[in-house]
């Protein structure tokens, strides 16, 4: 190969020549990687937004497309990459005419070995819970696991009843997860036996979740039903 | 408990999901260092120092390239603070703490090549703790390193009196131990969820 | 590779089989470790990330040998960690671009193979000192020494642990789950019992080999 420097046993390399090297190997780096995040930032977003759509297709039955917004305290915010408005992301859903048919929301809380992340659908209309699907979970293969695709399980989702209190702004019940066997109120979840911690993580995280969310979605329902942001700009509304 | 307050976030990571044992992060250590007590102490101790100090470094960083939004620069920045922060931590101690340096000093060097520092900063990043909560994870899993070093030295130390076949001397047993030390540790699992 | 004596190498078939075999990453050096326990409770995954450590190796040594005469020794490591995590960022946002599902299987694991001690331990040893197509075939033969160690792993550990290979389902729906295999435990478990077969294999060759010159000193 060519002589670049002198290669005598241990040579004193000036420090001009380490810099050089090392602010050379930088922008080498710095270039590839930038490319390369150019070349496959289209297609992971891509992918992440089919994953969503996915999974809130799941579990807002008929759902074909989402559109994303922020819903806090004060109302409606539209998700722009700046100031982060008060409140929590959720997904409008809408079937293949275009029409709004539910409200997909996420819900975390600790499980049995980690934290078990879910996305679930909310109905407005009915008022109840219309599905659940496990984002991402570290429960015991063949025991907790089972909260993702055990069918018996998943059933209790399909209509659990989350109407909201008219006077206070909470739910009129608690949605709670009992033992298995002993469910009688459309407010409750059939725990699987031999998994009651995890079961019991899915019925937390949804109360928690819906005890705060679910009386902002009744509030505002005209808003989501418009699914514009109002206030900032006042003719931005109607479709 | 909830699964962002700071006794979850050191319960989870000194014991339900132990580096060593659940997450088989700074194996090279866990395997290498861990033939007796004394060594396994101190090598828990300089790597619970330098996660410290990474953890953070590794917040600033983060919270450096989000706001300048260049967060695909992330991993090579990690690495380079990592390397530099064991230097400094190196230094540091050769000049203030002598007996300190001559205790841990050995160790440094290899701790840079540890995965579980790098995977200690990538996983605080990745589930988006805040300040505390970072200090928390980095403290809990440096006790859960410490331990499981621990753990393991005392076992080893026994063992060396025992009469042991000769297909399964050295590293095999070892990892034998550590399988039944992780199927022990699998009883923490539920710690953080059983109490709402 | 022993000492200065050897600057060069030809590349011999046995440059590529020596890793996959004689002097395997995991099984023989026991290096990088953490991948192989943390992400082998499937073949998939397992696949994936031999995969992708080897494309980390073979990119990296290629142009550390490439740039060998550059480098100065002082900022050597320097250089070939800043090397090695571009090539592991590449890779990451590689393996997101093909699939999302993978990514999430892996985790933090993809950007860990930066610590991998077998890339670092590769540059250092190897690339930093021979010429481009040596390097890079040396390295195709760690690589593939590596993912062979991790579907050795994962295929026992999917097979006992969920009855399937690849997912697909093997035995009849009355088998039951050997569960442990895929938690933690279940890693030191079949890693273990891989060296100890090996280890038997060894000293039985060993003896035999003892046996065959005893026999052969006594016909003299």
């Amino acid at each position: 190969m060519n002589r670049v420097q002198p290669t005598a046993p241990l040579p004193e390399t000036p420090t001009f020549a380490m810099l050089r090297t090392l602010a050379g190997i930088a922008m080498l780096a710095g270039l590839l990687v930038v490319l390369v995040f150019q070349w496959t930032r289209p297609i992971i977003e891509e992918n992440k937004r089919i994953a969503i759509e996915h999974a809130v297709s799941k579990v807002v039955p008929g759902a074909v497309t989402k559109r994303d917004f922020i819903l806090g305290p004060d109302g409606l915010h539209a998700v722009d990459g700046g100031t982060a408005p008060p409140g929590e992301r959720i997904y409008l859903a809408y079937d293949g005419s275009g029409r709004f048919i539910g409200v997909a929301l996420e819900a975390a809380a600790a499980g049995y070995q980690d934290v078990i992340r879910i996305l679930y659908g909310y109905d407005p209309v009915c008022q109840c819970v219309t599905g659940i699907k496990v984002l991402k979970m570290a429960e015991t293969p063949g025991l907790g696991d089972k909260i993702a695709f055990d069918p018996a399980f998943l059933k209790n989702f399909a209509a659990l009843d989350g109407t909201v209190d008219p006077q206070g702004g909470t739910l009129q019940n608690a949605i709670v997860t009992v033992k298995h066997g002993t469910k009688h109120q459309p407010w409750q979840i059939d725990a699987i036996s031999g998994a009651t911690i995890s079961s019991n993580a899915i019925g937390r995280m949804i109360n928690a979740s819906a005890q705060r969310m679910f009386p902002l979605i009744i509030r505002y329902l005209d808003e989501l039903k418009r699914g514009s942001v109002p206030a900032d700009k006042p003719d931005g509304g109607g479709r | 408990m909830a699964p962002d307050s700071l006794t979850f976030i050191f319960l989870n990571a000194a014991l339900i999901n132990n580096f060593v044992l659940a997450l088989f992060l700074g194996l090279c250590p866990f395997l290498g260092v861990s033939a007796k007590k004394e060594t396994a102490w101190n090598m828990g101790l300089a790597t619970m120092f330098v996660m410290l100090v990474s953890s953070v470094s590794a917040y600033g960083i983060n919270w450096l390239l989000t706001l300048l939004k260049i967060e695909f620069l992330r991993l090579i920045c990690y690495i380079a603070v990592i390397a530099s922060a064991v230097q400094l931590v190196e230094m540091v101690l050769k000049r203030f703490s002598p007996i300190l340096f001559r205790a841990l000093g050995i160790f440094l060097p290899l701790i840079t090549t540890n995965c579980a520092i790098l995977g200690l900063a990538l996983f605080q990043t990745n589930r988006e703790y805040d300040f505390l909560q970072s200090i928390a994870f980095c403290i809990g899993a440096g006790v859960g390193f410490t331990l499981a070093l621990m753990l393991m030295a005392s076992l080893r130390e026994k063992l060396a009196l025992a009469k042991v076949p000769t297909v399964a001397q050295g590293a095999a047993l070892s990892l034998m131990l550590a399988g039944l030390l992780s199927l022990a540790f699998m009883g923490f699992a539920g710690l953080g969820g059983s109490h709402a | 590779m022993t000492g200065q004596l050897i600057r060069q190498e030809q590349v011999t078939p046995d440059t590529f089989l020596r890793g996959l075999w004689e002097e395997n990453p995991v099984f023989v050096m026991m290096l990088g470790l953490c991948p192989v326990l943390a992400v082998t409770n499937s073949t998939i995954n397992a696949l994936a990330m031999g995969l992708a450590t080897t494309f980390v190796l073979v990119s990296s040594g290629a142009l550390i040998s490439l740039l060998r005469n550059l480098i100065p020794k002082q900022v050597r490591i320097a250089t070939y960690i800043v090397i090695i995590a571009t090539f592991v960022t590449i890779v990451d946002y590689l393996i997101q671009a093909i699939s999302l599902d993978l990514y999430n299987a892996l985790g933090a694991f993809i950007q860990l193979i930066v610590v991998n001690c077998v890339i670092l331990g590769r540059a250092e040893a190897y690339a930093s000192k021979q010429k481009l197509p040596a390097a890079v075939v040396n390295a195709l033969g760690m690589g593939a020494g590596f993912t062979l160690a991790l579907l050795c792993l994962g295929t026992v550990r999917e097979l006992l642990g969920a009855g399937s290979i690849l997912g697909f389902h093997l035995f009849s729906a009355n088998f039951e789950p050997w569960v442990v295999m895929v938690l933690p435990p279940g890693g030191f478990f079949v890693l273990g019992s891989w060296l100890l077969l090996f280890e038997y294999l060894k000293q039985r060759r060993a003896r035999k080999a003892e046996a065959a010159a005893e026999v052969m000193a006594h016909g003299s």
